[in-house]
Parts: structure tokens; C-alpha cells; sequence
């Protein structure tokens, strides 16, 4: 285990500095002077230069790769071009609506596909697979935006159970969650569909094993022996796509937050991206992709944990 | 499951022979603006009524099918053409210093989350339709690499391979001659599921503003144009909809069908 533990560290390791390459390097090769756009057409020369040492660009490109790598070590981000305030401040203000989303999300994904996939498994070719089956074929080919705005439709406008869009903040925890519910609920319907089939096709994997087969001999119904065996067996591979999930409802949710105006990560990026405020794009894209990194590490190991063949082989 | 097969493959036919359609005919111009004509209800004049600016939805339909496909399909061919060789050169070279270089390189894409990263590149490089391709297609290549490498790595170790290798022939000549053609099925199969997935990752991309740039038509933005419209004519929400759904579950049904079709021993009702 401590090989192995080592051994995704170092690819760990390897894959945050590519990744901090790639963005750092993407970032730089766009066209225009961050300086010279922040003050305008008219700026003077020694204004410009003045401002271009301040923020570190007429510094040589290693250096500034190495400042920027330090200081996101340090939780210092820099500070944005346009608002003026550390990007670190930005980013902790707005996190707090993205994550709760994605966590949200992922809770009624899986709250959705593990009863309908079990059932569609221990009901396999009856009705009620049919009937889920195809629902989560619509729902993995339904565009979640889309989804959003019928369901604003439904029941923001004309039942007007929901508001339709932004965020009152959690002083009221209740009041914050209902205006999450609806984009959660966009977030998660295509998450859902994926882990439903998962779930099923996993159950059903387990399910002609021997040890469901002894189950079935010892007298126990086929409900009984998928309850109490099969479930948890078809669960290992299923855990590992819920980690993955957490990935795709955080990156997911930069677009359902413009959808209902949220103000988290996803609004400030595409703010950032149209005021060229390049800063705060690259810590957000940044810390996105670290944080889908360090989660895809973690559900290694912890597959690796569950899981002692996998061990080996690596 | 035959019968998906059937749904699946006419539902694409559908929307690709509306986009070839509209390079010859289609019922109304979607650059000639007719405001007095706004958002007006499926009636006999517009089968699916028109939006905000008066422009024909049908036609929009048609034009936005074009983009779509377009994207999707280069898309495709982008994770083809770059993840195929890559895939095959790893399985002839299996257990080599490339073919690890070449796989945790892999890995290390898909470790990317897709859809900031091609915000990221959109944002950057400008937004339209090629840069919206490359965004996509980069993110096809891994998919494709990895699947050709698993694909070929037992064939290598067949006796058909070994009577070739015995008659002479180089790694490359094996792998086109002989290692390509036993993984065509496979890679048609996936490259469907991957053209269904472009073309939800187009209209998510146009539709936040980072895909094909007006008066290109595409049915991300007619979405986007509708959002603010929804309660006053849902119909110009749906519509767009309501296309890259029946379009991506036709692909997706065409995908599972034609899998279930090359190899019988995989039952479809698995996955």
C-alpha cells in the first residue's frame, strides 16, 4: 500500500505542475498588455512601466512562473487587475455558493440513482428496468442548461414555488438552500442517469458471481441475497464514479450558475474573462483543476484501500 | 435490442439530412430580420414558429444542425487522427518508454476538467467555432488512444500477427494492415458515443457565449437568445431543446445498437 500510495503521489505531483505549466503558459501567450488595458489608450509611458513592475511582468518569464507557483502554495493568488482585492478574498467569497452546489448536487444524484438503479437490476427486463432504463437514456442526452430553463418555467414562473435565479446568501440557511435546489437539481439529473446505469450494470456483474449463487442455495430469495450481498460488492465501483462525479457537478456548475444568476466561481469567471482580468481566470481554472486532481488522487487510494487487488497490480 | 438501433439510426438521418438539406433549400433566410414578425407561434407560414428578431425557428433548426454536426464530427476526427496512431504506436511498442510516456500522458488529460479547460482556451484564443473544435477534439484524443491500445494489445499476441511478423512485415505495415482494420467496429461505436457528446459540448459552449459567433446559427445560442423569453414564448426555448436532445439520443441509441450489432456477446441491456 505504501508503494502504491508513493507511486500516485509522485504522478500527483507530476500532474499539478504540468497543469500549472499549461495554465500558466496559456495565459501567457495571449496577446495585449494587462498593464496598458488597465489604464487605458491614453496612460503615459512611466505610468505603464511603473504599473508593469508593480505587478511583476517586466520580470523574466521563470520568475514570474516561480512567484506565481509560491505564492498559490501560500494561498496568495495575487490581486485582481479590476476589482483591486486579493483574488484569494474574490475566490473565498464566491466558493462558498459552488461548493455547497456541487455537494448539494451530488447528494440528490445519488440519492436519485441508487434506488432506481437497484431496482432496475433486481427487476431486470420487467417494466420498471424498461421504464428507468430509457429514462436515464433522455437524461444522459438532455443539455442540463436546457433542463434549467424548463424547469424555471415550471416552477419558478408558473407555480412560482422556486425564485428564478440568484442567491440570498446563508444568514437564512433554509432561504440559501431552497434558491440552490433548483440549479442543484439541473446539476445533478444527467450525473444521475450515468450513475443509475453504473449502479445497475454493476449490480448485475454481481449478481451471476458464485457467492450470490451460494447465497441463492443457502434458501435466500433473490431480493434477500441482492440486499444483502450483491449491494455492497456493486457498490466499490460505484464509489469511485461518485468521486469522479464531485469533478464534473464542480466545473458543471460554472455553467448552471450563469442559468440562476449564482454568484459563485462560475459567474466570477466569465466576469473576469470579459473585463480580461487574466488573474483571476487563471487562479480560478487553477484551483478547479487542482481541486479535480487532489479528488481523482483520493479516490484512487481510497479505491486502492477498499480494494486489495489493485494494490498489487500497480 | 434491435429496435434502438432502428429509433437511433433514423433520428441522426433526420437531423444530418436536415443539415445537408440547408446547403440546398431551406423555408426562410436567417440573415433578413423581419421584427414585425417576432416570436410568433407555430402556425402554416413558420412550422415552428420564429423568435425575437421574426427569423424562421425551422430554419434556424437547419442551419444550428449544420454547426452543430460540424463541430462535433471535427471534434471527432481531431481524437481519430491524433489518438488512433498514438494508440496503436503504444500497443506495438507496448511496455516501452513511449508507450508510458504516451499513456500517463493520457492520463493526465483526462485528469483536466474538459469543460473548464475549454473555457480556458476559448477565452483566450477568442471565441468561434474552430477554437470550440479544438477544445472539444483535444479532449477526444485520449479516448480514442487509450480504447485503440486495449483493443490492439491481445491481437498483438495472436498467431495471425505472428505469421506476419514472420513474413517480414514492420510493426507499422502489422498495425495498418492487420491491427486496423479488427478495431474499425469499435472505434465507429465509440466515435458515435463521442460525436453525441461533442455535440452536447458545443451547445453548452455556444451557448455561454464561446462557440460559433453570429449570424452563424447554432443551437446553444438560439437557447441562450430564448432564456430571457421563456415565459412569454416557451416555444423558442424548447425547440432548440428539444433538437440536441433527439439528436444525441439518437446517437447514443445508434451507439449502443451498432456495439450490440459488432459483438453479439456483449448484451446491450448491461450497460
Amino acid at each position: 500500500m505504501i508503494r502504491y500510495t508513493l507511486g500516485r503521489l509522485v504522478s500527483l505531483i507530476i500532474s499539478l505542475v504540468i497543469a500549472s505549466l499549461v495554465i500558466f503558459s496559456v495565459i501567457e501567450i495571449i496577446p495585449g498588455d494587462p498593464a496598458s488595458f488597465m489604464l487605458g489608450i491614453n496612460a503615459r509611458e512611466d505610468t505603464l512601466a511603473a504599473l508593469r513592475s508593480e505587478m511583476g511582468l517586466d520580470q523574466p518569464l521563470a520568475v514570474r512562473y516561480f512567484d506565481w507557483v509560491i505564492g498559490l502554495l501560500q494561498g496568495d493568488f495575487g490581486n485582481s487587475w479590476t476589482y483591486k482585492t486579493p483574488v484569494s478574498e474574490l475566490i473565498s467569497d464566491r466558493i462558498w455558493v459552488s461548493l455547497p452546489l456541487a455537494i448539494y448536487a451530488l447528494i440528490l444524484s445519488t440519492l436519485i440513482a441508487f434506488p432506481a438503479g437497484i431496482l432496475a437490476a433486481s427487476r431486470r427486463g420487467g417494466a420498471s428496468d424498461v421504464t428507468i432504463m430509457g429514462a436515464t437514456q433522455m437524461g444522459v442526452a438532455i443539455p442540463n442548461f436546457w433542463f434549467a430553463m424548463i424547469m424555471v418555467l415550471i416552477f419558478a414562473i408558473h407555480l412560482r414555488w422556486f425564485s428564478a435565479g440568484g442567491f440570498p446568501g446563508w444568514s437564512n440557511p433554509l432561504q440559501g438552500l431552497k434558491s440552490l435546489t433548483l440549479p442543484a437539481i439541473s446539476l445533478a439529473l444527467p450525473q444521475a442517469a450515468i450513475l443509475a446505469r453504473i449502479m445497475r450494470s454493476s449490480l448485475l456483474d454481481m449478481l451471476s458471481e458464485d457467492f450470490i449463487r451460494t447465497a441463492r442455495a443457502k434458501g435466500l430469495t433473490r431480493s434477500q441475497a441482492l440486499w444483502r450481498h450483491a449491494v455492497r460488492n456493486a457498490l466499490i465501483p460505484v464509489l469511485t464514479i461518485i468521486g469522479l462525479q464531485f469533478s464534473f457537478l464542480l466545473a458543471g456548475g460554472i455553467i448552471i450558475e450563469q442559468i440562476f444568476f449564482l454568484p459563485g466561481l462560475g459567474r466570477l469567471i466569465f466576469q473576469a474573462i470579459s473585463a480580461r482580468d487574466l488573474i483571476v481566470v487563471e487562479s480560478v481554472v487553477m484551483l478547479l483543476v487542482f481541486t479535480v486532481i487532489i479528488v481523482n488522487f483520493a479516490v484512487d487510494l481510497a479505491y486502492a484501500a477498499v480494494d486489495p487487488r489493485l494494490r498489487r497490480k500497480a | 435490442m434491435k429496435r434502438g438501433l432502428i429509433i437511433g439510426s433514423f433520428l441522426s438521418i433526420i437531423f444530418m439530412g436536415l443539415a445537408f438539406f440547408s446547403f440546398i433549400w431551406i423555408p426562410y433566410d436567417i440573415e433578413t430580420l423581419e421584427i414585425s414578425n417576432k416570436l410568433k407561434n407555430p402556425n402554416l407560414d413558420h412550422w415552428l414558429g420564429t423568435d425575437h428578431f421574426g427569423r424562421d425557428i425551422l430554419s434556424m433548426i437547419m442551419m444550428g444542425a449544420r454547426t452543430s454536426i460540424a463541430v462535433a464530427l471535427l471534434a471527432v476526427g481531431i481524437g481519430v487522427v491524433i489518438g488512433v496512431p498514438l494508440g496503436l504506436f503504444s500497443a506495438a511498442r507496448r511496455g516501452s518508454f513511449i508507450d508510458e510516456v504516451i499513456m500517463r500522458g493520457n492520463d493526465l488529460i483526462f485528469a483536466f476538467p474538459s469543460l473548464v479547460i475549454a473555457i480556458l482556451i476559448t477565452a483566450v484564443f477568442g471565441p468561434s467555432a474552430v477554437n470550440a473544435i479544438v477544445a472539444i477534439g483535444i479532449f477526444n484524443i485520449p479516448v480514442f488512444a487509450r480504447l485503440t491500445r486495449a483493443a490492439a494489445l491481445p491481437l498483438w499476441e495472436r498467431d495471425f500477427i505472428l505469421s506476419a511478423r514472420v513474413c517480414g512485415k514492420s510493426e507499422v505495415r502489422i498495425s495498418i494492415e492487420h491491427i486496423l482494420p479488427n478495431i474499425t467496429n469499435l472505434m465507429i461505436v465509440q466515435g458515435t458515443i463521442q460525436f453525441s457528446l461533442g455535440i452536447l459540448a458545443e451547445a453548452s459552449l455556444s451557448y455561454i457565449g464561446l462557440g460559433a459567433q453570429p449570424p452563424t446559427a447554432s443551437w446553444g445560442r438560439m437557447l441562450a437568445d430564448a432564456q430571457t423569453l421563456v415565459s412569454i414564448a416557451p416555444h423558442v426555448a424548447l425547440v432548440p431543446g428539444l433538437a440536441i436532445l433527439l439528436m444525441v439520443l439518437g446517437l447514443n441509441l445508434m451507439g449502443d445498437g451498432l456495439r450490440d450489432l459488432f459483438d453479439p456477446r456483449i448484451k446491450g441491456d448491461r450497460t
